[in-house]
């Protein structure tokens, strides 16, 4: 029997694993719902926290925040102790770091739906929560900063760069976008007005994005990838050539979500090509992971979970490089206000984003478990199809609906030059991809729940109290004093 | 903006552009004491490595290709208060746009200038210029078929409140509506007791529907005589002048339940249509209002071309 200082802390890891499953169903769910709002307005049912305006931000919130959140705390807390070779730096903050977090989604899911919100997307959340979440999110920044200080080996291994790039930015973009005068106890105003506002919003929305949604989960693809592929990372060069690129660059993208507004012109101008020049860092993830299959590409046939992690970087590839087209005026002005960047995100967010979160949890929770694999890896491979056709219903019907609006919206008659269609005309042309999107999240949620009982499965499978795991000494030639 | 907050972001922009390069160039070549391509150096985790490959040719260019490309854009559209050689702005660019299709627009419009709606409706080509105006500008209220909504008139019946001539109708079009029912409900009270409002309510509702509790009626007659016939007339048959509704026929613009119609009497109502001569001028009131013409069976229209006392 291992001594605590000579065990992982997997408790945390544990409560967060299986805390993304949870909010995973409970999120995709909500998602589901809306979207299925959008074909039947009547499902608002006239009650006012049913409303689709409520919801879609609880929806946001809750796959963001709580769902990718969940899965961040988990891999980031299970990655530094594995490649510190060091316990967390303090059970009770990391114990902290959970149930804060906890408090932070529930206190979401009662407000959004009562309608307090800031009205900022990506940071509806009021005041007194953006507080708490500043106190957990220093806490979760002690513990993980403080488990690096005393790690057991002389190199910070490139996950945890990534991982405390992302600690640190969002920190920095959480306390400055919300800076707001309270009035009252669910209510505030932004310190900030008019385009100033609006850039600084964007700021956070794009590096909400670009930190919480891209380079953490890259830190998560550091550890996941080579460790189910059995392979040495491809290069250690190219992961600081697009490290520090990724993360120079990303501060200057926001204002393309505001072409063609009331902002200068020279900031979207400085927009757009920072967000086109950012195609290179990003791809420099992608290959880095892709590329550390080379010579295992067969595992592919039998691994579900690597299946996962190799597609969500497909992903990633497909929506880093829509997202710089994206942001060029010209595109901008036909995608921007439609389901094409709905589509857009959610290839994001459910192609990369859940992929690599849903795969790296089916290779940890079983190490977690001391078990050799998964109650079942059929099951796994059903998730994956599952959800690979789910996303890519999903997107399809949203760019042909975004690109349908977008025409129709602009079109004039060229005989006489009049608008040729009216919104609701457009609207009705939309319609049916809104079916088809539902479809596609139906398809995804039904994955989450055939993952949802895969994990539960598993956890019967484990002993009823699971032994500490020990400390793995550092290699001699890598250790620190 | 002044030209020193101009540099400071083109001082910016030029560092994170150029610290962009130097990252690429200094990476491109392994550095002397690297571990070569093919060996992993340290060990994380018991089997974690990594490899030390060069960066992928393609990816290098593909940098290199945006990192240019953003120094051309940037010369070439400007920064702060310095013009970009292209002389571009999105205004002028709205302004160059917008010019275009105004010319093209007055093109067409030229044909229709200056002619009564009931004309224009003969016209199909007329007619469907005026209902592309109206699906955009008209069909957020009076619905995209323009059977309105509640407090929204329906534009598909015989009914006008402001009168039904071609020449009311553009007027209202053009010059816009504000119809006022004042709040009665003190006034009413302090007349015919607690149940004016109710009383009232009966007596308006026999008028259509004479089914109604004969002393509430009788009561109610009374009250409309003295405050109401002044706007809706004797018989409660409207007055077109000040676009007070007609209340015996079947059609209520706030809804006919009892709770509305009290709603309707004790506080008020303001209906408002919009003047739209000055967002879309002359011609395209008259197009849109030809569209209207068409959607209104006329059974009381005057014969087209008849001069009619307003």
């Amino acid at each position: 029997m291992v001594g605590v200082e000579g065990s992982y802390n997997d408790k945390v890891v544990r409560q967060f694993a299986v805390m993304t499953v949870v909010w995973g169903v409970v999120g995709m769910l909500v998602g589901v719902f809306i979207a299925a709002q959008l074909y039947w307005p009547a499902l608002g049912f006239d009650v006012p926290w049913l409303s689709y305006g409520r919801l879609r931000p609880l929806h946001t919130n809750a796959v963001i925040f709580a769902f990718g959140g969940s899965a961040l705390f988990a891999t980031s807390l299970y990655t530094v102790q594995r490649t510190c070779h060091v316990r967390l730096l303090s059970d009770k903050l990391a114990s902290f770091v959970f149930w804060g977090w906890q408090l932070v989604i529930v206190a979401a899911a009662i407000t959004l739906p009562m309608g307090y919100t800031q009205g900022k997307e990506y940071a509806e959340l009021e005041w007194p929560i953006d507080i708490l979440i500043t106190i957990v999110w220093v806490a979760y920044a002690v513990v993980f900063f403080g488990t690096i200080a005393k790690r057991k080996v002389k190199h910070i291994y490139v996950a945890n760069w990534f991982y405390g790039a992302y600690i640190i930015t969002i920190a920095l973009l959480h306390i400055v976008n919300n800076l707001a005068i309270p009035a009252g106890a669910f209510k505030s105003y932004s310190v900030y007005s008019g385009a100033v506002d609006a850039m600084v919003q964007w700021w956070y929305g794009h590096n909400a994005v670009g930190f919480f949604l891209t380079t953490a989960f890259l830190g998560m693809m550091y550890y996941f990838v080579p460790k189910q592929a059995g392979r040495p990372i491809y290069s250690y060069r190219l992961s600081i050539v697009h490290f520090w690129a990724l993360i120079a660059v990303y501060m200057w993208a926001g204002p393309h979500h505001l072409q063609y507004t009331a902002l200068p012109d020279w900031a979207q101008s400085l927009g757009m090509v920072f967000s086109l020049v950012l195609l290179a860092p990003s791809w420099g993830g992608a290959i880095n992971g892709i590329l550390t299959l080379s010579g295992v590409w067969y595992k592919l046939r039998t691994d579900p979970i690597l299946k996962f992690l190799i597609v969500s970087l497909s992903f990633y590839m497909m929506s880093t490089f829509e997202g710089p087209m994206m942001s060029i005026k010209t595109v901008n002005s036909l995608s921007h206000y439609t389901d094409w960047t709905i589509g857009h995100v959610h290839a994001g967010a459910i192609g990369w984003v859940a992929m690599i979160s849903i795969g790296s949890i089916y290779a940890m929770l079983p190490r977690l478990l001391g078990l050799p694999k998964m109650y079942s890896i059929k099951l796994i491979d059903t998730h994956f199809w599952l959800h690979t056709i789910g996303v890519v219903v999903y997107i399809a019907s949203m760019w042909i609906a975004g690109v349908t609006q977008g025409l129709m919206w602009r079109a004039t008659d060229p005989e006489n030059g009049t608008l040729v269609y009216s919104f609701v005309e457009a609207l009705n042309a939309t319609k049916p991809y809104y079916l088809f999107r539902l479809g596609g999240g139906l398809i995804v949620l039904a994955g989450m729940l055939v993952m949802g009982w895969n994990v539960f499965k598993t956890f019967r499978l484990a002993a009823a109290s699971t032994a500490p795991q020990p400390v793995l000494p550092p290699n001699a030639a890598d250790a620190r004093a | 903006m002044t030209s020193a907050w101009t540099w400071y972001v083109v001082a910016l922009t030029a560092l994170n552009l150029l610290g962009c390069l130097w990252l690429l160039r200094g990476n491109i070549k392994r550095s002397p004491g690297d571990p070569k391509p093919d060996e992993t150096g340290h060990v994380w985790d018991e089997d974690i490595t990594e490899y030390n490959k060069p960066l992928p040719k393609w990816w290098i260019n593909l940098f290199y290709i945006t990192l240019v490309f953003a120094v051309a854009y940037l010369v070439w559209y400007g920064v702060g208060t310095m013009k970009g050689y292209g002389h571009w702005s999105s205004r002028s660019e709205w302004a160059t746009d917008k010019a275009a299709e105004d010319a093209r627009l007055d093109d067409t419009l030229k044909l229709y200038a200056g002619k009564p709606i009931d004309q224009l409706a003969k016209d199909p080509a007329a007619v469907s210029i005026g209902r592309a105006i109206f699906n955009n500008n008209c069909a957020a209220c009076h619905g995209s078929t323009g059977h309105g909504a509640i407090g929204f008139p329906d534009l598909t019946d015989d009914i006008w409140h402001w009168g039904g001539t071609p020449n009311r109708i553009l007027e209202t079009i053009q010059e816009g509506r504000h119809a006022v029912m004042p709040a009665w409900a003190t006034t009413l009270t302090a007349q015919g007791g607690p149940t004016a409002v109710d009383d009232t309510i009966a007596y308006v509702l026999s008028l259509s529907m004479p089914d109604q509790p004969k002393d509430a009626v009788a009561r109610g007659e009374k009250l409309f005589a003295g405050i109401c016939s002044a706007c809706h007339g004797p018989q409660g048959k409207g007055n077109q002048v000040m676009g007070a509704p007609d209340l015996t026929d079947s059609y209520w613009l706030y809804g006919s339940s009892k709770a509305s119609l009290h709603k309707t009497l004790s506080e008020g109502r303001q209906g408002v249509m919009p003047a739209w001569k000055p967002v879309l001028g002359d011609t395209r009131t008259r197009l849109v209002g030809a569209y209207v013409w068409t959607l209104s069976p006329h059974k009381d229209a005057p014969p087209a071309g008849a001069v009619v006392a307003e």
